[in-house]
């Protein structure tokens, strides 16, 4: 188990078709002059960034967008507390140069809160108690929601490869999975 | 016998806010002017600090170090040789010299990164087999170890060694601390307010009404934000004392949390056994705890490791000498279950070596020296309640298949290998001695309102196990009300009494009946439409056998709980990894006050002991560095590392807990690494294991050496 290899795909598992998450980032370069307004959608509406691309979207959807929701647990694409949806992908927003986001589209739990799919989750997450201190939560449910988007009806071993790029220190994951389990079930037709 | 009402599932508490991502955390608040702290901490394991020249202060920014502390530059723990900020000598790579503060986070890392300090380096103690200082020692002891030695049909003689687990919560530490008129307010991610508050009283040097704790949604603590935050809040303060008035936040980058903050004690056992007619007669046990540079919980840390070293057994003949020793390493701390993982992996190892020389099967040996009721504890004290073990063990073994899959693990060839294994023991519930009674003399308040609503007031906190909602359910239940009407506080030292700390798995079980007696109080004088309040303080039951601190001697803990955990796994034996292929506990915390909180507990907490039996290696170099502090080389388990944990609950009422509650929180994690290594034994082909956590190459050097 000493081996166990990053959580993006795990070995022995052929990796998905799609990535789940996109490849770190490389790190910021040097400063880039001054940086021209970046746009793009925010939980469903118009953004305008006119900050530094290079800054980290973890900080701008945090310190910019006050979207706190957006967990920082480690600032190196370890933990997943600071998992956002973008463009239908799941990613750890702290690798994830904020210029790349341009014209793109980044759901935050703050958006995500507000479907149907979130309702779901919402309520077969309680059913199980899966939320402990919470702290990984808002990254477990958008990846909850990235897994389900792809599989609509995941076995438990899907749904803990699905999730496995995300730690919770709390649970022990058995609530999270069968959570997730209940809201595939729960959830027919939506995903 | 059918279940208690109160165990039954509700939707807890605060499972709104957090799963919306309303919750707010230390670092979610944002106030106006928000400054940020970082500490210069030591390169050194030891050093003298020969001199400090800090760089040019920029405008708007704030330096502190040893000589701004306005009282004692001492941490309140257990006893005060924690320094603030060190003075003229760093004992551990991390020590914290001075803090600065600034609006740009970045920009004070830059700031301290030209702070330049002149040390002479000393050479660091740190191996505790030659330490010089010896923090605590305790022995104790009963019957004739020597007779029964000498009289021996067969003696044992091993040592056993634990390293270092990291709480590895997911939130890392940080609080906001501001001067408002003369007063301190400090809010921030903590398990035991009250602690903050009085290191801040104490360093301050202010009066007890000048000093306001505040706990914010907390992400895991585990033990590792019981004591620490008390550290980081006087730094922050430091700063913003200079902050005319603005906040000040002190958040630790994970690196600098893994690598500064407390974590479980490494140790060395040396157990030696006497074994006469098959039966154990005698064990002589020495164990050895690194605290690392300072006191800080050792000494409690350690009682509860002795207390714990003779397992679930009954034997006749006992010494135990356990001492808590300086290194110049990080401070060691608390980490859930506080001393006893490194003591109950040690002996249930221990037994089963026995037993595997003796031709037995570890189990058996296990079973035929199980303590019970009336039984003597290792300090002497009674287990005064039944021992459900038997029990338990049945379930267990049924479950997980343990008597068939041992059997079949037998016969194996090939290059995945099975094993199988099995542990049992019990978490001594509550504070050690006569602690409560001593020291906490805990106090908790029910304010009901004129309409009927009521709140629970007490000091403990929620860090994800559910007080919130246990606590409440408590309440709600004695007064025979729905659940939505009682909420319990978030902990503030201005509004709440001080009910204690977050720890030693008490919190149900002792702040908990104290709630549901003040409910019974309110419930019998509940009158309409008016306020009331009502308060009950702690009152040690009089069966407890006093617990004599010199000696050693007495009740160590008013009642156990009680665990049986099977793990099995399967090895590669050309490349040394583990697979996990399940984990079965069967868990006794008496009454669940709410059946899938406590799963939640037990499984979150049999995950932990998972990855303290391999994944989690955390040791220091030969400077007394520890190099791995990300969660990219120090591992702990994700999703898929184990496929399979399944969890029991066995109900043995305890009548002093709330409707039979007893100690949980702590309960699922000590065993679990004598579970999971005597299964490796076993797939191994019976390469005896020594130490904790064992790792996948450690596993293939051991079987390339053994030739398998
Ligand atoms: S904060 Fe981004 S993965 Fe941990
Ligand atoms: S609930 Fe605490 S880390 Fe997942």
């Amino acid at each position: 188990m000493t081996y166990s290899p990053p959580p993006i795909v795990p070995a022995g598992m052929t990796p998905p078709a799609e990535p789940l998450m996109t490849p770190p980032a490389a790190p910021p370069a040097a400063s880039p002059g001054p940086p021209a307004p970046l746009e793009f959608v925010l939980n469903g509406e118009s953004a305008v960034y006119a900050g530094r691309g290079d800054a980290r979207l973890l900080d701008v959807l945090r310190d910019v967008f006050r979207l706190t929701s957006v967990k920082c647990g480690c600032r190196e694409g370890e933990c997943g507390a600071c998992a956002v949806i973008f463009n239908d992908r799941l990613v750890n927003s702290c690798l994830v140069p904020a210029g790349m986001v341009a014209l793109g589209s980044v759901t935050t739990l703050e958006g995500f809160r507000e479907t149907e799919r979130f309702a779901v989750l919402d309520r077969a997450y309680a059913r199980f108690s899966a939320v402990q201190c919470g702290f990984c939560i808002p990254g477990m449910v958008l990846a909850s929601e990235a897994l389900l988007r792809r599989n609509p009806r995941p076995s438990p071993a899907e749904i803990r490869e699905g999730l496995s790029g995300n730690l919770c220190r709390c649970t022990g994951y058995n609530a999270i999975v069968e959570a997730v389990t209940l809201a595939s079930k729960e959830g027919e037709g939506l995903w | 016998m059918a279940p208690h009402p109160i165990s039954e599932p509700v939707v807890k508490k605060d499972h709104d806010l957090k799963m919306s991502g309303r919750a707010l955390y230390a670092a979610d608040h944002y106030p106006e002017g928000l400054l940020f702290a970082a500490a210069l901490r030591s390169p050194h394991a030891r050093a003298r600090i020969l001199k400090v020249t800090p760089p040019e202060l920029p405008p708007g920014h704030i330096y502190a170090d040893h000589r701004d502390i306005p009282g004692p530059n001492e941490i309140p723990i257990v006893n005060c040789d924690t320094p603030v900020l060190a003075v003229d000598a760093v004992q551990y790579v991390g020590e914290p010299i001075l803090v600065m503060a600034g609006p740009d986070e970045r920009a004070v890392r830059k700031l301290l990164s030209r702070v330049r300090v002149d040390y002479e380096v000393l050479e660091p103690e740190l191996d505790v087999k030659t330490a010089g200082t010896t923090y605590c020692d305790y022995n104790f002891g009963r019957g004739d170890v020597d007779k029964a030695m000498a009289e021996a049909d067969k003696t044992y003689d091993e040592e056993f060694e634990t390293f270092y687990q990291e709480q590895a919560y997911i939130e890392p530490q940080g609080l906001v601390v501001r001067w408002e008129e003369g007063k301190i307010i400090a809010r921030g991610s903590m398990q035991c307010p009250y602690y903050v508050h009085e290191a801040l009283v104490h360093a301050f040097a202010l009066p007890e009404d000048k000093v306001r704790v505040v706990q914010d949604v907390t992400g895991g603590g585990f033990g590792g934000k019981e004591d620490f935050p008390s550290n980081l809040a006087c730094l922050a303060a430091l700063c913003a004392m200079k902050a005319g008035g603005r906040p000040v936040g002190l958040f630790l980058g994970r690196a600098e949390d893994m690598e500064c903050s407390t974590k479980r004690h490494p140790s060395v056992s040396r157990y030696r056994a006497a074994v006469k007619n098959g039966r154990l007669t005698a064990l002589d046990i020495d164990v050895v705890f690194n605290a690392g540079a300072y006191t800080t919980l050792t000494g409690v840390v350690l009682l509860r490791g002795v207390a714990s070293c003779v397992g679930v057994y009954k034997v006749d003949n006992l010494r135990v000498r356990g001492r808590g020793v300086k290194t110049n390493t990080v401070p060691c701390g608390a980490y859930r279950g506080f001393g006893a993982p490194q003591t109950v992996f040690a002996v249930e190892m221990f037994m089963g070596h026995i037993a595997g020389d003796l031709g037995l099967d570890p189990l058996d040996f296990k079973i035929a020296h199980l303590a019970a009721q009336g039984d003597l504890t290792s300090t002497s004290g009674r287990y005064h309640h039944p021992v459900p073990l038997p029990a338990m063990i049945e379930d267990a073994v049924k479950n997980s298949g343990y008597r068939e899959k041992r059997e079949l693990c037998k016969r194996q060839d090939g290059r995945l290998r099975r094993g199988v294994g099995l542990s049992l023991w019990f978490h001594g519930a509550g504070f050690a001695g006569t602690g409560e009674r001593d020291f906490i003399k805990a106090r908790v308040r029910l304010v009901k309102s004129a309409d009927g609503r009521v709140e629970a007031l007490a000091s403990n906190t929620d860090i994800g196990q559910g007080l919130k909602t246990t606590f409440a359910k408590i309440v709600a239940h004695e007064l025979g009300i729905p659940l939505d009407r009682v909420t319990a506080c978030s902990p503030d030292t201005d509004r709440c009494p001080n009910s204690g700390p977050t720890v030693a798995s008490r919190s149900i079980m002792t702040v908990g009946e104290l709630f549901r007696r003040a409910a019974v109080k309110l419930r019998e004088g509940w009158a309409d439409g008016v306020e009331q309040v009502f308060e009950d303080d702690y009152v040690q039951p009089d069966y407890i056998i006093p617990y004599d601190y010199d000696r050693c001697r007495g009740d160590a803990y008013a009642t156990y709980s009680w665990a049986a955990c099977v793990v099995e796994l399967e090895v590669d034996l050309l490349t040394g990894v583990h697979r996990v292929l399940g984990v079965w506990g069967c868990f006794d915390a008496g009454t669940p006050v709410d059946r899938t909180i406590l799963t939640g507990q037990m499984e979150g907490g049999l995950l932990q002991g998972i990855g303290y039996s391999s994944m989690e290696q955390m040791k220091y170099d030969r400077a007394g560095r520890i190099r791995n502090k990300t969660f990219s080389d120090y591992l702990i388990p994700t999703a898929m590392d184990v496929p399979l944990i399944k969890v029991t609950l066995h109900v043995e009422k305890f009548p002093e807990g709330p409707y039979g509650a007893k100690g949980a929180g702590e309960l699922p994690l000590p065993g679990v690494p004598a579970a999971y290594l005597s299964a490796l034994e076993q797939a191994m082909g019976g390469i005896p294991v020594r130490h904790a956590p064992f790792s996948a190459e450690e596993t293939l050097a051991a079987v390339m050496e053994a030739g398998k």
